[in-house]
């Protein structure tokens, strides 16, 4: 019998379309390693730059964006923890005080971030009668200025200005009158104020004249005069001017020289010490020179 | 002479140029299929210092990355018939090789079958001059060859130096070094046809890709399927194709004879497809399922169906015994191998030491035809399958690839040709500056 069924027909040959002319050399391109890899990372990194540019070319957009980062920024440097609630300032004198405080900020609370610190020690330093100063955002919030002032050493004339002058020769200040720092020396003449520290060694070594001197006098850039009372005035060296300053004072004990009517005592020649002495008190020594003469 | 191997010369600059990438693919243009395989060339040994022959017969250097076959469209008796369709063949197998081996190839080695081969035995002499024999010599001593005239439309292939001798003294090597006063060549010249390689290299070029060298198929499959021994005594190799058949003798490690029959196993589709009236397709089904040489009892009673599609009940339900297929395809194999046997008688081959014929090529699958082949060829016969080499896929290991798997180790181990060796100096051009450099040389 024979079978109803169809025979099983041969399998046709596997189909084997050759590739385009064009999908060969596509398919030749993207195996260019590097022409693969520059697709791979270039295009979607022109994807991105497109989608970008395009979103940032509307002005609005990009008002919204700097909206957004600015409220971002602003609620993060307003969190309490940052905020400065006031200032205490330390090692200071009243007077100071209140000039330092001036300078500083006052609309409280104000964030950290928006202070600069930088710039307020800067300030806070220009004034003259503060040597340093810290400024640091310290515990509870408060801005803590650690000032160090100036203390003066003594008084400046300059003109008709006294200034108080520091150790170190710089401003710390001034005085309307001379009464109100009569525990300072006054020291005047050019340069004086670059030469303090001999300035007050001269007025340690006063000793017992101390009541009676009204102050130094730079001459020349070069020595003191130490003016006294009664307009009398002595001229040291400028070399070993204590040593001679001390030589006055022996001869002040010894003869009470200063109490006697001089003008001028001049030491600025050792060896030679010199009296000058008023006119009155010229005059009558040479009547009682004369009439020793005439005896 | 000179002018005559630039292409040549070109063709190897390119191959090295390929190396130095490291990716070259292989293309075997036959007749019934073409098969490509891109190879890489990364292994241990690619920067081997020490001389000799390397691991694994020296083939551990390069790795199989790809392989694609694809029905041949376009191509008679190993040539080229159909410019179009044989570059879309090539471009489909390349194709298919490149995305297998997922890198661009730029290079092609290719091997061809047909385009009549002719062999030439040359020989040349030469006086060595300076007592020692240089590279120079040995330019000169090829040179020095007799070329016969090969006609004006061909082209030469394959031109190795087979054997040198100095002297007495005969199958060196390499004579350079050596002292001697007479130093004479026997050099293996093979012609093919002009136009078949233009067609394939033009065919190769709408490709976009670079031809890098280009080999018999014969001699290819020769290097594959011959074992070394069979190589130094003296064997031959029958490569039966789709539409030629290659013979190639090979002795002392050198191919010194190749010829092609322009049969193969397409004649014998051809010849069943017409005596049983069915299509090519089905023919070459029932072939490859059914067919044999020697036929027995049993296969009186084993019927074949060969169908069809007319709709005619009769002519649709045709059988056909396989006696009778065998009756069809035994006298075409018969007059195939008659034909190389009178190739080979006429090449010699009777008088080398020894004469081992081995099979291969897709043909050489016929069940019995090692029997058959041995009452025509000679008793030693024995059917050939190619070299395994690294990487390549199970499908591409039988006799069918033996010239693809030979054109590997072509790529891999090329033999020295003609044009490798230096250009003899007086070759150069006249103003050269490398003449002026050899003039220097040779004078102080």
């Amino acid at each position: 019998m024979r079978p109803l069924t169809a025979p099983r027909r041969p399998a046709a040959a596997p189909r084997d379309p050759a590739p385009s002319k064009l999908g060969y050399r596509y398919q030749r391109l993207m195996l260019t390693s590097g022409f693969r890899g520059s697709v791979r990372i270039g295009v979607p990194i022109l994807l991105i730059a497109i989608i970008a540019g395009s979103w940032f070319s509307k002005p609005a957009n990009r008002e919204v964006l700097n909206t957004q980062i600015l409220q971002a920024k602003q609620g993060f440097q307003e969190r309490p923890q940052f905020m400065v609630q006031s200032i205490a300032i330390s090692g200071a004198d009243e007077s100071l005080q209140l000039q330092a405080a001036a300078l500083l900020p006052d609309a409280f609370p104000v964030s950290s971030f928006e202070l600069d610190l930088e710039a307020m020690r800067k300030t806070i330093e220009a004034l003259d009668a503060v040597k340093s100063a810290s400024v640091r955002v310290g515990q509870d919030g408060a801005l803590a200025v650690k000032i160090t002032p100036r203390v003066p050493v003594a008084l400046w004339r300059d003109g008709g200005v006294l200034h108080l002058i520091d150790a170190g020769g710089v401003q710390a200040g001034a005085v309307a009158v001379r009464a109100e720092r009569l525990d300072l020396p006054l020291i005047a003449g050019d340069g004086a104020k670059h030469k303090i520290t001999e300035a007050l060694a001269l007025y340690a070594g006063a000793g017992p004249l101390r009541t009676r001197v009204r102050g130094l006098v730079r001459m020349g850039e070069r020595r003191w005069d130490i003016i006294l009372d009664r307009d009398q005035r002595i001229l040291l060296p400028s070399d070993g001017a204590v040593a001679a300053l001390d030589r006055v004072i022996a001869l002040n004990d010894a003869q009470e020289m200063l109490e006697r009517d001089v003008a001028v005592v001049d030491l600025r020649n050792a060896s030679r010490p010199t009296l000058r002495m008023n006119e009155e008190a010229a005059a009558a020594l040479r009547r009682v020179n004369e009439a020793g003469a005439y005896n | 002479m000179g002018d005559l191997y630039d292409s040549q010369r070109a063709m190897r600059q390119m191959r090295k140029a390929a190396m130095q990438r490291g990716v070259v693919a292989i293309l075997d243009v036959g007749t019934s299929k073409i098969a490509c395989l891109v190879l890489r060339f990364d292994g241990p040994e690619r920067l081997r210092s020490v001389d000799g022959v390397g691991s694994m017969a020296g083939q551990s250097q390069f790795r199989v990355i790809g392989a694609a076959t694809t029905r041949s469209r376009g191509v008679r008796f190993g040539e080229v018939d159909a410019m179009q369709e044989t570059e879309r063949a090539i471009r489909t197998a390349v194709q298919a090789a490149q995305k297998m081996a997922n890198v661009r190839v730029d290079h092609v080695i290719a091997c061809l079958s047909g385009a009549r081969p002719r062999s030439y035995g040359l020989d040349g002499a030469l006086d060595v001059a300076g007592g020692m024999v240089t590279e120079q010599d040995i330019s000169q001593v090829m040179a020095n060859c007799d070329v016969p005239d090969y006609g004006a439309n061909r082209e030469v292939l394959h031109a190795q130096p087979v054997n040198f001798s100095l002297d007495h003294r005969s199958g060196l090597a390499d004579p350079r070094g050596q002292i001697g006063h007479r130093l004479t060549t026997d050099m293996h010249m093979l012609t093919v046809d002009a136009t078949a390689i233009q067609n394939i290299f033009y065919c190769i070029k709408r490709c976009d890709l670079e031809l890098a060298g280009l080999a018999s198929s014969a001699y290819a499959s020769g290097m594959s399927t011959l074992v070394e021994d069979e190589q130094e005594l003296g064997a031959a190799c029958i490569d039966l194709g789709g539409g030629s058949t290659g013979i190639s003798v090979f002795m002392k490690k050198h191919m010194i004879y190749t010829d092609a029959v322009r049969m193969g196993g397409d004649h014998v589709t051809s010849d069943i497809s017409m005596g049983l009236q069915i299509p090519a397709a089905t023919a070459e089904r029932i072939k490859t399922f059914y067919g044999g040489v020697v036929a027995t009892g049993m296969d009186d009673r084993e019927m074949i169906e060969i169908g069809g599609d007319t709709g005619d009940w009769e002519h649709d339900r045709r059988t056909v015994s396989r006696a009778e297929l065998i009756g069809i395809m035994r006298p075409r194999v018969e007059e195939i191998l008659e034909e190389v046997r009178a190739r080979l008688d006429a090449a010699g081959f009777e008088h080398l030491p020894s004469q081992q014929i081995v099979l291969t090529g897709g043909g050489s699958q016929i069940p019995g035809l090692d029997g058959l082949a041995s009452k025509i060829l000679g008793q030693q016969v024995r059917l050939g399958r190619p070299l395994r080499v690294q990487g390549l896929p199970q499908a591409a290991i039988g006799p069918a690839f033996s010239s693809a798997v030979g054109l590997t180790l072509f790529a891999a181990n090329p033999q020295d040709e003609w044009w490798d060796f230096e250009i003899p100096a007086d070759r150069y051009p006249a103003r050269s500056l490398k003449r002026a450099v050899k003039w220097f040389k040779d004078n102080w």
